[in-house]
């Protein structure tokens, strides 16, 4: 049982709950999910850490409210308890002092970019953050991200908070301005499908992290499956990060729809 | 320990008496004892238990079929050699719970064993019963009956943790054995889990018509009242890592994380929707409850199933999709029926719950609809060649035969690897091509001399009771490298 510490709505849709586990506090690193389940009859789902605070022994996460388990979880209050808690899961991110990393992040995906996007500027590198979401009310931890970023890019699909249009486009706008020698990107897959294809062109190192259904999330179920570069790989234990330019994409969002 | 056995070894004063009250001819002449089961029609509706146990009378009769040999032969079939004629002359004189007693000294999961080891491969197998060609003694029903009925006062260790702490990762057969054993020797065990429940493949892979959740509980609980503490939700080298472990005091760590990663056959059509691991498949029902109303877990309820493969698993599976509502469930295997891993026992459970088996048929081709769900399989017709490696005849296609089968659900079961989350964790641990945990084969030691391993994480895909074998002979291992440390 880990008990929630803290919750805030980042949107009606979208919670963030600080919970207690304090050796997943300790162990995790960037890129890092672990697995949770809400109540004794629920399912397990796999949320990806965004932060950790070792000396308060917690972890937070950002939950969207889609589904079944994510609307129980969303609905839990502080001092309640997530009935289970698993991890940390999965490789950590590459960090490495690259040059100028781009770290393009949409909807609830921008969560799992904090811990990339603190990672990738302590290691000195140059990083120019988009951030991506339909109006200016569901773009979330504005503030976190542009603490750590030497640039920061809002576009929303209606103007309401920085640029008007796709990701894609402020993306591209980095790249004709200056020499970019990394992207990670982390969104919806149909978002990070366009921003792999993109920077494919410009022929940019792309880093992309999947969150596919995973039943046990350890590697034994293997209901999280994706073809790279023509192989079969298990988002659990060989991701959650990938070579984007090699994910195939269609049939991720096809697998995604297993259960709807 | 010595004063167990002399209590009732084979020339106690007892034993002689019950040999002496029947001849051997009275006694082999016994029919073998047949055992209930629900009928066919019963258990394709519902998840209860096939197998129903021998009744007191019927378990007392198959004691007698027990020749009780001088040089029983029976014991070096059983991995962890159990004293068979021991506890069986038990049940004959009446003795139950003495029976049980017997069963534990070298068992720390009889319910388990009596119902899922492959006693017709290894115990009954030797019986000298098989000799005179007659059906062996029922060992594994009697070992049931005697787990099922026997009452064992908890021997509770009064002085836990006098010897130290032991780390055990995974809570499946191997773990759960390692972790009785060290327990009764007086260490302070810590089983730690990666899932929410305790039991590893005997809760998650086996399903409860073949394995109730409430037996492997019962010796779940019988390991805490030794003083064995369990830790869910926790993987060692991910939530705590090995140095934590000895920084914390432990003294040694007993890897038993299975064998995880299920494989697939990578041909054309694997990944559409409604193509699923057998772990998954079983994982959704068994451990997250799918299917009944009250958990939020899905699972697809295929009415044309077919499961890949011939193994327990595979059988498991298609049984399993039989009473998911599956109208026509088939096992499509590349060899014959002779070749067939799968127990004896699950094969005919399987055929008559209305099972087809398309044997000398193996998956080419998977095709779906617009939507990505698979909608039927393209199958090659078989033969069988010459021997293989493993000594069964090998498959080979018969050119241009193929068949297309309408299906909405498969579930490939063509084996499993080693879990290599633990692997993968801890620095210096040798590791085969395979992802097996490489271990000396006698003490069950890795290439760190404080780390041992056991079960299928070492194996790749055996037996419980194999690995039960391995949590034994590891406990003894640990205890006298501990000991002679001292």
């Amino acid at each position: 049982m880990n008990k929630i510490i803290e919750k805030e709505y980042f949107s009606p849709k979208v919670v963030k709950l600080v919970v207690e586990a304090p050796l997943i506090a300790k162990s995790r690193r960037a890129g890092h999910f672990v697995m949770v389940r809400a109540s004794e009859n629920g399912e397990r789902i796999p949320l990806t850490i965004a932060e950790a605070d070792k000396d308060k022994g917690t972890i937070t996460l950002v939950i969207q409210n889609v589904g079944v388990s994510t609307a129980k979880i969303c609905a839990l209050n502080v001092g309640d308890e997530l009935t289970d808690v698993v991890g940390p899961l999965g490789k950590a991110t590459h960090i490495d002092r690259f040059g100028t990393v781009i770290c393009c992040g949409g909807g609830v995906g921008v969560a799992p970019l904090l811990p990339i996007v603190k990672a990738m500027k302590e290691a000195g590198n140059r990083v120019v953050s988009v951030l991506a979401a339909r109006s200016a009310d569901l773009v979330i931890l504005k503030e976190q991200v542009e603490e750590y970023s030497d640039e920061l890019i809002i576009m929303t699909d209606d103007g309401s908070l920085g640029k008007k249009g796709l990701v894609t486009q402020g993306v591209e706008e980095v790249i004709q301005n200056e020499p970019v020698d990394m992207v990670v990107t982390i969104g919806p897959a149909i978002m990070m499908k366009f921003v792999a294809a993109l920077t494919k062109k410009y022929d940019i190192p792309t880093v992309c992290s999947l969150n596919t259904i995973m039943v046990d999330g350890t590697g034994m179920c293997g209901a999280c499956r994706i073809t790279v570069d023509g192989k079969t790989r298990f988002v659990c234990i060989d991701g959650p990060e990938f070579d984007a330019h090699q994910v195939d994409f269609d049939e991720m969002l096809m697998r995604l729809r297993s259960y709807n | 320990m010595s004063n167990h056995i002399s209590a009732d070894n084979r020339e106690s004063a007892w034993r002689d008496n019950l040999r002496k009250s029947l001849t051997a001819k009275q006694r082999t002449s016994i029919p073998r004892a047949q055992m209930p089961e629900l009928t066919a029609e019963e258990r394709v509706h519902s998840f209860e238990e096939v197998n129903r146990g021998l009744t007191a009378e019927q378990a007392f009769t198959e004691s007698q079929r027990c020749l009780d040999c001088p040089d029983p032969q029976c014991v070096t079939g059983c991995p962890v050699n159990i004293d068979i004629p021991g506890f069986i002359k038990n049940i004959e004189r009446g003795e139950t719970d003495e029976a049980l007693k017997v069963i534990r000294r070298t068992s720390s999961l009889p319910a388990v064993c009596g119902r899922v080891c492959p006693q017709e491969k290894q115990c009954e197998s030797r019986c000298i019963y098989n000799k005179m060609k007659r059906q062996p003694v029922a060992i594994g029903y009697l070992e049931r009956y005697v787990a099922d009925n026997g009452k064992t006062k908890s021997e509770k260790t009064t002085a836990i943790s006098s010897r130290g702490k032991i780390a055990v990762a995974g809570s499946g057969p191997a773990g759960l054995t390692f972790a009785g054993d060290m327990a009764k020797l007086g260490y302070e065990v810590t089983v730690f889990e990666a899932l929410h429940q305790i039991g590893g493949v005997l809760k998650y892979g086996i399903p409860q018509f073949r394995l109730p959740n409430s037996i492997v509980d019962n010796e779940i609980e019988s390991l805490q009242s030794v003083g064995v503490n369990f830790v869910k939700n926790c993987i060692v080298g991910k939530t705590i890592s090995y140095d934590d472990l000895i920084a914390d005091g432990y003294k040694a760590l007993f890897v038993a994380s299975g064998a995880g990663l299920p494989r697939f056959m990578g041909i054309p059509g694997e990944n559409l929707i409604g193509v699923l691991s057998c772990n998954e498949y079983l994982t959704r029902i068994n451990l997250m409850g799918a299917g009944s109303t009250d958990c939020d877990t899905p699972v697809w309820k295929g009415k044309n199933v077919a499961v890949i493969g011939g193994g327990n698993t595979a059988m498991d599976a298609v049984r399993t999709a039989r009473r998911m509502g599956a109208e026509r469930a088939m096992i499509v295997y590349r060899r014959s029926l002779d070749e067939m891993p799968a127990r004896a026992e699950e094969v005919k459970h399987a055929r008559e719950e209305g099972v087809e088996f398309l044997t000398l048929h193996n998956p080419i081709e998977y095709h779906g609809d617009d939507s990505g769900h698979i909608t039927s399989m393209r199958l090659q017709v078989m033969e069988l060649g010459e021997p293989d490696s493993s000594g069964r005849r090998a498959p080979v296609a018969v050119e241009g035969k193929q068949i297309d089968v309408p299906v909405d659900m498969v579930i490939v079961s063509v084996g499993v690897s080693p879990n290599p989350l633990i692997p993968s964790a801890i620095d210096g641990l040798d590791v085969s091509r395979k992802g097996c945990i490489i271990v000396d084969e006698t003490t069950m030691q890795s290439s760190m001399p404080l780390i041992y391993a056991g079960g299928d994480i070492v194996r790749g895909g055996a037996t419980v009771i194999l690995a039960m074998g391995d949590g034994r002979r590891a406990a003894a291992a640990v205890h006298e490298m501990l000991g002679n440390k001292k």
